[in-house]
């Protein structure tokens, strides 16, 4: 192609005015919080939040905590991460909550041994039925089928219908709560095989979480499937007159939603070695509040889960922080919700702010 | 004609019982640059939105790059090779440029269905030599379209259409939100694409421009076509008086 001379420069633009990424402000609270415990720790309590002041533990920080602080919310954290890539798309999920309920209890049901000290299971669901003492991948299957039959159910109904998500994932938030206590009529389900306990045993919900976390940012990152996500997210319009089939995609962002909801169920159910309907309750609204927090921004197409992760470090520095300074747990909730609020206000700003400038 | 990028018989779209464009028949050869000009309503849009499919037309027959042709949606005419650059701006703007202008049709380097890889790399290259094509310049192709201006996002818009080998290029008003100074960035890029012989549907209000960067004006009033004129053969009053009908234009279209 010939060069010809009509070129001409950016108007009004500043190279340098990059985008400052918005996990660095996320991990920038994160340490201003952690300080602020550490100081409070220091003058009102003589303790450290962080590092270790005991003689008899080796180690320089306090791993007792670090492990706790991470621990508590890997179980939402993976749920996290499936409303992150909702959020993203411009969506909302209201329903993992329930999802993980009806999910443990219909899992944990094909999880469950035959004989507890040497009586039959009073508690096996399929007793008669002879399943009982399944290898695990059963009800692993079970469960991964239900996350992707609850996610399909709202994608479906969001790319067809087009209710708005909220509506969508309300009715399978109620609906799939009362699966769950139907289940079982209530009752509780119980005794679950070793090879089913060993998967949310000690750090395992912590590995599971980090992994899939890694897994989610490479693929938000790096594969199609991500890019379409900002896409729809930043520009429903745009992304369809660019040939990207709305439809389908949304169906598949609820369909991993959902099957990651599933999965935080398997690995919740298996670490209380129990499966109770009422499992899961307000755990959609930690999720929304750990991706708002890490930078996820509720009109879509801003946000990452490496934000989403640090935004959930916060929560779990929080809990851990008041239990350190010997706070009543009511007090958590209250922060909470100060912060979630804070946090989307504190975005806002900045959108304008930049807005301005630009 | 050999020579022909496309041309329209007959086209007619009605809307129930508005007849919005009436049996248009149109004709662009390669490297022209027309102009479609005509009052809000006249059916403008409503033509453009036919030929690249964004609508179904009622009656017509449009051929394209020598075939006859019938879209099944937008996505197929611009697989055929009509670009479109819309008034709505059609970019995302949480995205950097070179994956604005690969929306939808993305490189990858392995297929996995929706988890395909993606060739970022390859993308921004070929983003790169867009950009030297269209001689537009933007400084960090990493930032996202938030941060660029409004003349900076047509820009984008319109380097997307030089991307892909496209053998068409339609703009429909893409200047009538920016300042002046942007305008002429944008009216410069037509420049460009008028060098390299790129054929060119341009809708526009402004008079100026439209003698500035076109060869033919085509005028549309009430849904029909009401003058075709080449640029030297008219003027502005001219063309005013085809736009409000206070010349009919059909003695001339008939001689």
């Amino acid at each position: 192609m010939a060069q010809t001379s009509h070129g001409v420069g950016g108007v009004g633009y500043d190279a340098k005015k990059r985008a400052w990424p918005a996990e660095i402000n996320v991990f920038l609270a994160l340490v201003i919080l952690v300080v602020v415990f550490e100081l409070i720790g220091r003058i009102f309590l003589g303790d450290s939040f962080l590092f270790n002041t005991r003689s008899d533990v080796s180690g320089i920080f306090n791993e007792a905590r670090l492990q706790i602080i991470i621990l508590q919310v890997s179980i939402v954290g993976i749920i996290a991460i499936g409303v992150t890539q909702v959020i993203i798309t411009g969506g909302i999920d209201l329903s993992s909550g329930s999802i993980v309920g009806a999910t443990a209890m219909i899992a944990m049901s094909f999880a469950q041994v035959a004989t507890v000290n040497g009586n039959p299971n009073p508690k096996a669901m399929f007793l008669a039925q002879g399943w009982t003492d399944l290898p695990v991948i059963v009800p692993l299957l079970v469960a991964i089928s239900c996350g992707l039959f609850a996610g399909l159910v709202n994608g479906a109904l969001i790319a067809y219908t087009r209710i708005p998500p909220f509506i969508a994932t309300l009715g399978m938030m109620v609906t799939a709560r009362g699966i769950a206590k139907w289940w079982s009529k209530g009752q509780p389900i119980s005794f679950p095989t070793d090879s089913f306990a060993a998967i949310g045993k000690g750090l395992m919900p912590v590995i599971i979480f980090l992994s899939l976390a890694v897994l989610f940012q490479l693929i938000m990152t790096y594969t199609r499937y991500g890019k379409h996500c900002y896409a729809i997210g930043s520009n429903e319009d745009a992304a369809r007159m660019s040939g990207i089939k709305i439809a389908n995609h949304k169906i598949l962002v609820y369909v991993i939603a959902g099957v990651l909801a599933a999965l935080a169920a398997v690995v919740l159910s298996s670490k209380n070695l129990t499966a109770q309907s009422g499992m899961g309750v307000m755990y959609e609204l930690d999720a929304i509040a750990m991706a708002v927090i890490g930078g996820v921004s509720l009109s879509g197409g801003r946000g990452s889960i490496v934000g989403t992760v640090i935004g959930s470090l916060i929560f779990g520095v929080i809990i851990s922080g008041f239990t350190f300074l010997r706070l009543d747990a009511y007090y958590q909730e209250m922060v909470k919700g100060v912060i979630i609020v804070g946090a989307v206000v504190l975005d806002q700003w900045r959108q304008r702010l930049r807005a301005m400038r630009a | 004609m050999a020579d022909i990028v496309l041309k329209t018989e007959n086209l007619t779209k009605h809307y129930g019982g508005v007849h919005a464009l009436e049996g248009a028949n149109f004709e662009l050869r390669k490297g022209e640059h027309v102009a479609i000009m005509g009052d809000n309503g006249a059916g403008k849009s409503t033509f453009v939105r036919q030929i690249t499919a964004v609508e179904q037309r009622t009656d017509g027959k449009i051929w394209f790059d020598g075939k006859e042709v019938n879209f099944t949606g937008p996505i197929a005419a611009r697989e055929a090779g009509i670009e479109t650059v819309f008034q709505n701006l059609a970019l995302a703007d949480d995205l950097d440029v070179p994956s604005n202008l690969f929306l939808g049709r993305e490189k990858v380097l392995f297929n996995l269905g929706p988890f395909s890889i993606l060739d970022r790399k390859y993308m921004r290259k070929a983003t790169e030599a867009a950009l030297v094509r269209t001689a537009v310049k933007i400084p960090n192709l990493s930032n996202t379209i938030r941060h660029m201006s409004g003349g900076q996002r047509q820009c984008v818009a319109i380097a997307r259409t030089a991307t892909f080998a496209s053998k068409l290029i339609i703009m429909d008003e893409p200047t009538a939100a920016l300042g002046v100074q942007e305008t002429a960035q944008v009216e410069n890029i037509i420049r460009t694409l008028k060098d390299n012989g790129e054929p060119l549907i341009l809708i526009s209000h402004n008079m100026r421009q439209v003698f500035d960067l076109c060869d033919r004006i085509v005028v549309f009033r009430r849904g029909r076509i009401v003058a075709n004129l080449r640029k030297q053969d008219t003027d502005g009053n001219d063309i005013v008086s085809y736009i409000t009908g206070a010349k009919t234009g059909e003695a001339e279209l008939a001689a």
